[in-house]
Parts: C-alpha cells; sequence; structure tokens
C-alpha cells in the first residue's frame, strides 16, 4: 500500500503547477476567464509544449499518462488554479478516441495543441442519464447525417472538431443503439451558441441540422460509461485541489481578522466549523483517491466507486464552499476575493457529469445488482 | 499510489479467516452478531483462544509476547475479527496498559504485569474520569501521597468500564499541586482488592450494568507500582489516548454492522417490498456506506503513514469523529428498520440462556438498546467536540 504518486508522476505535477503558479495566477485567470473566447490559446501552446496534455493519454494511443491518478495529478493543480482552459473536453474527447481506435493521428495533433476537440453528450433533457439521448443520426449513402442538440459544452467554441453521442438506434433510455461521432466544427448544419459560465469560462449549446458526421462507434455506451468516469475522477480532483486552496485562505483569514480584539479563530463557533470542513476535505480526498484507483477495474466497481466520489464531492464541495464564504463574511460575498471564485466553481463541478442526488442513486442500484 | 494488499498480506488474511472459522466459538459470535449479553467468561474464553495462538496482543511488540505484525497485517486481524462477529478484545490490559509499560514501565513491571495481561490472570479497568474531570481530564483530582514505600489514594473515578470484573486498575492520579494541572499527575497501578476500594454501578439509559464509579479512601498502593516518573502521568496518558483514537475508526465493527443492517432491510417489508428497496431508506443505507468507504481509505492512509498534508494526530482525530458519527448511524438505522418492533424491549431475553418467546423479528430484541448505548461513542475517548479541538489546534493553528 502506497498513497504516493510515483516519482515520474509527481514531477509532472510539480512541473505544471509551478507553471500555473508562475504564469497563470488569479489576476491572468479572471483576464482569461472574462475575454471574448474565453480561454487562452498561448497558454494552450505552452501547456501542449510542456507535455501536460500527453498527461491525459495513455502511452498506447500516443501519450504517456491516461491513468486514474495521472488525471488525478493534472486536474489537482488545474483545481488550485482555476484554470479554465478546455482540458476535460481534451480528456473525454482524446480517451474516446484511443478508445475506440484508428485516430492516433487526430489524438497526436491535439495533444501537440494543433487541434481542440470537445465532447458533447449531455442534452437539455437528459439530466446527467448517459441513455436519455434524443439526438440522433441516420444514413445517407456513405454518410451519416445528425440532427438535434447537445446542452453545456465546456468550451465549445475553442473546438474544431467535436465527438458528438446520438441515437443510431433504439429509444431514450436504452443503452444499445447509441453512436459517437466526429463533427467537424466546420461542417454544415452546425449551430454553436456560446455564453459565459457563472464560474468562469465559456460553454455552449450545440444545434445540428443534417450535419454530417464519422461513426467512431455503434456501440457507444460502455465508451460513455468509461469516458464519464474518467471525467469524473478529473472534476472530483479538481474538486480536491480547490478545496485545499479554499481551506488554506480560509484559515489565513481566520487568523488575521479581527473583531471583538482577537483574530476570529479564537473563536470556538468558527473553530469547529472549520475542522469539519477540514474532516469533509479529507474525506472527500479519500473519495477521489478510490475513484481514481478504480478508473483501471472492472465495470461495477468502477462505476460504483465514480459515483461515490462524485456524490462525496457534490457535498463536501457544496459544504466546503458554503463555509468558505460564511467564515469569509462581508469579504466572502465579493467579487474581489479569490474564495469567492474557488467556491462558486466547487459548487459547479456538482452541476457536471451528475449531481450528488444522481450519483447516490446510481450508487444504490450498482449496489442492488451486485 | 497502490491501494491493494500485497499477496503476503492477502495470504495473512486468509489465515486469519481460517483461524476464525476453526476457533471463534459459534456460540460467542451468535451472541455479537443478535446483540446478546457478553459474560465475563465469554471475554476470558475468547482471549484464551487468542493468547494460545499468540495473537492476542496483536500491536506488542514478539519480545513481550506480541506477534510482530506490521500495521498493514494488524489492520487485517481487527479487520477480520469484527466481520466475523468476533468480541472485541477488551482494550484495557492488552490495548492500554500494555504499550505504556513497554514504553515506560521498569523491567521488573513489565516481566510481572504483561505475562499476566496475556494469561488473563489479571483485568485490567481504566481509572482516568472523575467526576469533576471529563473532557477536561488534566483538572483530576484524586490525590496520591507518597508516604514512605506507599502512596496513599485518595479521590473518585468514574464511568469506569467493566470495574465489576476487574482485579488491577490503572490510574491518573494527583502527585503534585504545582504548576500547570498536566504538570502534577501520576500513572499508578492500583489492586481493585486493596482496602479502602469501593465499586458503585452506574446503570445507563439502556438498563446496562456496564460502567461503574470507584471510591478510593485511604487505599495504600506500593511505590513500585507507579509507572514512569512520577508526575508525567500525563504524558503517558497522552501516548495512550493516541492508541485509543486511532482503533476508533472501527472499520471493520462498521463493515460487520453494515452488512447486518443490510440484512435487516431485505427482510423487513415496506409496501409489500423489502425495506431495501424503499428509496428514501435505501439512500439512508447508500449515504453512510459511502461515508464508510471514504473512511475505509481515510484509515488506510493513516496506516500507510501518508498521502496528504494531514498530520497523523489531525487524521486520527478525524477518524474518530467520522467513525463513530458512521457507527451511531448504523445503529439509528437499525432501529428505524424495526418500525414498531424497536419499542419492546425484555431485558432478560438478551441472556442466552432465556426460555421464554421472544416478541417480534429474532434480531430485533437488543438493536434498540444497541442504539442508545451507541450514543457513548461521540462522548467517551475524547468526545467528539474535544476531537475538534485537537484538531484546530494541532493542523489548523487557530
Amino acid at each position: 500500500m502506497d498513497f504516493h504518486h510515483s516519482a515520474e508522476r509527481s514531477m509532472l505535477a510539480e512541473t505544471f503547477g509551478r507553471f500555473l503558479q508562475k504564469r497563470y495566477p488569479v489576476e491572468v485567470r479572471h483576464e482569461i476567464s472574462a475575454s471574448a473566447i474565453g480561454w487562452s490559446p498561448a497558454h494552450w501552446a505552452e501547456l501542449a509544449e510542456l507535455g501536460v496534455l500527453c498527461g491525459l493519454v495513455s502511452e498506447t494511443a500516443g501519450g504517456f499518462g491516461g491513468s486514474g491518478f495521472d488525471i488525478a495529478a493534472i486536474f489537482e493543480q488545474l483545481g488550485r488554479a482555476m484554470a479554465v482552459e478546455p482540458f476535460l473536453g481534451t480528456l473525454m474527447a482524446t480517451r474516446t478516441l484511443a478508445m475506440v481506435g484508428g485516430h492516433d493521428g487526430l489524438i497526436g495533433d491535439v495533444l501537440g495543441g494543433a487541434s481542440i476537440l470537445a465532447f458533447a453528450h449531455e442534452e437539455s433533457a437528459s439530466r446527467y442519464d448517459l441513455t436519455n439521448i434524443a439526438a440522433h443520426a441516420r444514413r445517407d449513402g456513405d454518410a451519416w447525417l445528425l440532427n438535434g442538440g447537445k446542452a453545456v459544452v465546456p468550451q465549445l467554441e475553442a473546438a474544431d472538431d467535436i465527438i458528438v453521442s446520438a441515437r443510431i438506434a433504439g429509444m431514450k433510455g436504452e443503452r444499445a443503439g447509441i453512436g459517437l461521432f466526429l463533427v467537424k466544427r466546420a461542417a454544415p448544419g452546425v449551430v454553436v451558441e456560446g455564453y459565459p459560465l457563472i464560474d468562469g469560462g465559456r460553454a455552449g449549446e450545440l444545434q445540428l441540422v443534417d450535419t454530417p458526421g464519422l461513426l467512431l462507434t455503434d456501440d457507444a455506451h460502455p465508451v460513455l460509461e468509461d469516458v464519464v468516469a474518467a471525467g469524473i475522477v478529473a472534476l472530483s480532483w479538481e474538486a480536491v485541489g480547490i478545496m485545499d486552496m479554499i481551506k488554506a485562505t480560509t484559515l489565513d483569514y481566520l487568523r488575521t481578522r479581527h473583531q471583538f480584539g482577537v483574530p476570529i479563530g479564537k473563536f470556538q463557533a468558527l473553530q469547529h466549523r472549520m475542522a469539519t470542513v477540514a474532516l469533509e476535505i479529507e474525506q472527500a480526498r479519500s473519495a477521489a483517491i478510490n475513484a481514481a484507483n478504480a478508473l483501471q477495474g472492472d465495470r461495477a466497481k468502477r462505476e460504483r466507486s465514480v459515483s461515490a466520489a462524485k456524490y462525496t464531492i457534490g457535498r463536501a464541495g457544496t459544504l466546503v464552499a458554503e463555509e468558505a464564504i460564511q467564515l469569509h463574511g462581508g469579504m466572502g460575498m465579493t467579487w474581489e476575493l479569490p474564495v469567492s471564485h474557488f467556491a462558486k466553481r466547487l459548487v459547479m463541478i456538482g452541476h457536471q457529469l451528475g449531481d450528488e442526488d444522481h450519483h447516490l442513486a446510481r450508487f444504490i442500484r450498482f449496489g442492488q445488482a451486485a | 499510489m497502490n491501494l491493494d494488499f500485497t499477496p503476503d498480506e492477502e495470504r495473512f488474511r486468509a489465515e486469519v479467516r481460517s483461524f476464525l472459522k476453526a476457533r471463534l466459538p459459534a456460540r460467542i459470535a451468535d451472541k455479537v452478531r443478535t446483540g446478546k449479553r457478553l459474560h465475563k467468561k465469554d471475554h476470558e474464553e475468547w482471549h484464551a483462544i487468542l493468547h494460545e495462538r499468540g495473537w492476542l496482543a496483536s500491536h506488542w511488540p514478539p519480545e513481550y509476547g506480541g506477534p510482530g505484525w506490521t500495521t498493514a497485517q494488524a489492520h487485517i486481524f481487527d479487520e477480520e475479527v469484527s466481520l466475523a462477529f468476533a468480541p472485541r478484545v477488551i482494550p484495557f490490559g492488552v490495548s492500554m496498559l500494555g504499550p505504556v509499560l513497554i514504553k515506560f514501565g521498569t523491567s521488573a513491571q513489565k516481566q510481572h504485569w504483561l505475562p499476566r495481561i496475556l494469561d488473563g490472570t489479571d483485568w485490567w479497568c481504566q481509572g482516568y474520569s472523575e467526576p469533576g474531570a471529563g473532557s477536561d481530564l488534566a483538572s483530576l483530582k484524586t490525590s496520591a501521597v507518597r508516604q514512605g514505600d506507599h502512596y496513599l489514594v485518595n479521590g473518585q473515578k468514574t464511568w469506569t468500564t467493566l470495574a465489576q470484573y476487574a482485579d488491577m486498575i490503572f490510574c491518573l492520579v494527583r502527585t503534585s499541586a504545582e504548576g500547570k494541572k498536566q504538570a502534577g499527575i501520576s500513572f499508578l497501578l492500583i489492586d481493585m482488592k486493596s482496602p479502602g476500594v469501593e465499586v458503585r454501578p452506574i446503570i445507563t439509559l439502556e438498563g446496562e450494568h456496564e460502567v461503574n464509579e470507584i471510591f478510593f479512601t485511604d487505599v495504600r498502593v506500593p511505590v513500585e507500582n507507579l509507572v514512569g516518573e512520577e508526575n508525567m502521568g500525563w504524558t503517558y496518558a497522552k501516548y495512550l489516548l493516541t492508541y485509543e483514537r486511532t482503533s476508533e475508526a472501527r472499520v471493520g465493527a462498521a463493515t460487520a454492522s453494515l452488512a447486518f443492517l443490510k440484512q435487516i432491510a431485505q427482510t423487513e417489508e415496506k409496501g409489500g417490498r423489502p425495506l431495501a428497496e424503499d428509496p428514501l431508506f435505501a439512500a439512508r443505507i447508500a449515504r453512510v456506506e459511502i461515508d464508510l468507504e471514504n473512511m475505509k481509505t481515510t484509515n488506510l492512509r493513516v496506516l500507510a503513514g501518508s498521502g496528504s498534508s494531514a498530520a497523523p494526530l489531525e487524521l486520527s482525530a478525524m477518524l474518530k469523529i467520522r467513525g463513530t458519527e458512521i457507527r451511531q448511524e448504523l445503529a439509528s438505522l437499525a432501529r428505524i428498520a424495526l418500525g414498531p418492533y424497536a419499542q419492546p424491549f425484555v431485558s432478560e431475553a438478551l441472556d442466552e440462556e432465556f426460555q421464554g418467546s421472544r416478541i417480534g423479528p429474532d434480531y430485533a430484541g437488543g438493536l434498540a438498546a444497541h442504539y442508545f448505548n451507541e450514543r457513548k461513542l461521540s462522548i467517551f475517548a475524547g468526545s467528539n467536540e474535544v476531537q475538534r479541538e485537537i484538531i484546530t489546534k494541532v493542523s489548523l493553528e487557530l
């Protein structure tokens, strides 16, 4: 048993962390986040150069990482910096391509920074259910034409290509009959409506009208489960990174803010709330460790562990965010302090790839099936 | 990162399992599982079986009769023993006094007391809390005054678990009123048969006699029963308390309770379906199950010695808080699962000799009592509020 990262992985995380500290301080982050495009092509190019993106992809697919703990090490640093760059879409899209095989050229372009991918699965009415897909694809000679909409796709406007799920057979709610397609951003019938997010960066609604797409797999459900599991590991560790930052900044505030002639951290009511926050953060870290560890495992263990983690992160994340604002008093309500932005991101992670209720229900289903 | 036990450790787990299968008396395991009363002889029988195998003092070094296990092995053993519904080894001699004597005792004390702990000659109890010294333990008042070759002890201890069975008690006593209150405390071993020692039962809310008050009136204690140095007892007590907290995660016990709860929820019905399928109840079970899975990993992180910036003492305080919360919630859900049959309570039915008819399901009799008894978990071994103080001071540095 060993709870340390390997030397190589620690080194990658440290290099990446140092880069972000130096090149992505909070003022820069806010500037990028509020910019018209909501990400930074210049930083992205540097990160590609550094090799960070290769940590998201397995060796067999052209990277040097891709395991649960590789993803963990990278996203933990992203959380600490509140980076708004298109990492999640890159992870989920390259992982899809690696699973279906035969797209090493495109993966290489992405890892080299020459191309950006988005992953578009969630729809306006699917509410985190992987099988609740209304977008559909039909054959047109040798080609596939896609119709339908995708909701709140992270950094959709940044993408050169989009991986899109669509039904090729069956009904909403069925596992069988879902296809995954590679769609060119510039293809006919693609409409992207981009918008800013409350926690920074941008996302978009995607509409497809008779849009041609390249079929990646006609049996997408197992791929979707694996890719979403990897996305949950990523978000869980982003949340852990954020929580550590929130803990540090809140402790700092409790030690320096004076009221009634003493630092407010001397008040037991606040101390005990903070002790609970610290406890919940350690439990969340354990949940994230479990999920990262299970990503390589068999399906039942993997799905149970990622749902347990996402439930835990959703519950603990909201608690940590709300307590951080409360313990900062009025200052926690301001735009000026980074803590409010950490808190917003932490709460919004709960709205990506399934909230705590969704994953609690899923954890129960997997328990009953076992 | 590697969360797996080694093949050797897994082999060890299999060895523990087959030992439990062969040697744990079914009669005793059944009492533990169904919440029946354990008697002194049940504990003694189980201790003797473990001692014979050399596994009683799982945390002692081999030169004192311990098995020389790694922390991982000791963890596996604790987990398997709980999962098999073996009684918990009574901790006072084996887990509390033993380690203190090994670290701070004289060689004469070790030679005399340690073998007697192992072979069951002495049943030990712990004399820490007093009526005026609970969470604020260092304000204890029981005094020990040196008079030649003995101490004269006067005062009162309380919440003394199973003192009614005890031959010996290890006590924190005040030997000096000078300086900080922590500075005048000594660690003394007292024979329960000494003149002037009186034990009075405290009946707890569920009607059981588990804890006691002990009164000391001019009790003579030979000076060779002082452990370590005079006025240094607080240091030894803290050493012992750290041990007590780490063990309060009780992962194995919680896992066993969860399995039992699920079994009950499969048997009980709601709307013609198993209670386990009721979405509200299933959600309550799932929440505590996820908490437990997270805590298992937190516990392993403590065992592995690292894994985060958190100091071990902080993590052990967290484990005490969350571990006891989880076990309280499990006891609570078992009570709720019984529906109206949580109410009947025939105390005699908890004895194995009971011949009368049982009210409600077979497992029902002791569960509500167990729930009430488990309220103690967040109070003893440093209340969960005291644990938050420890987190605040040790790690948050507020």
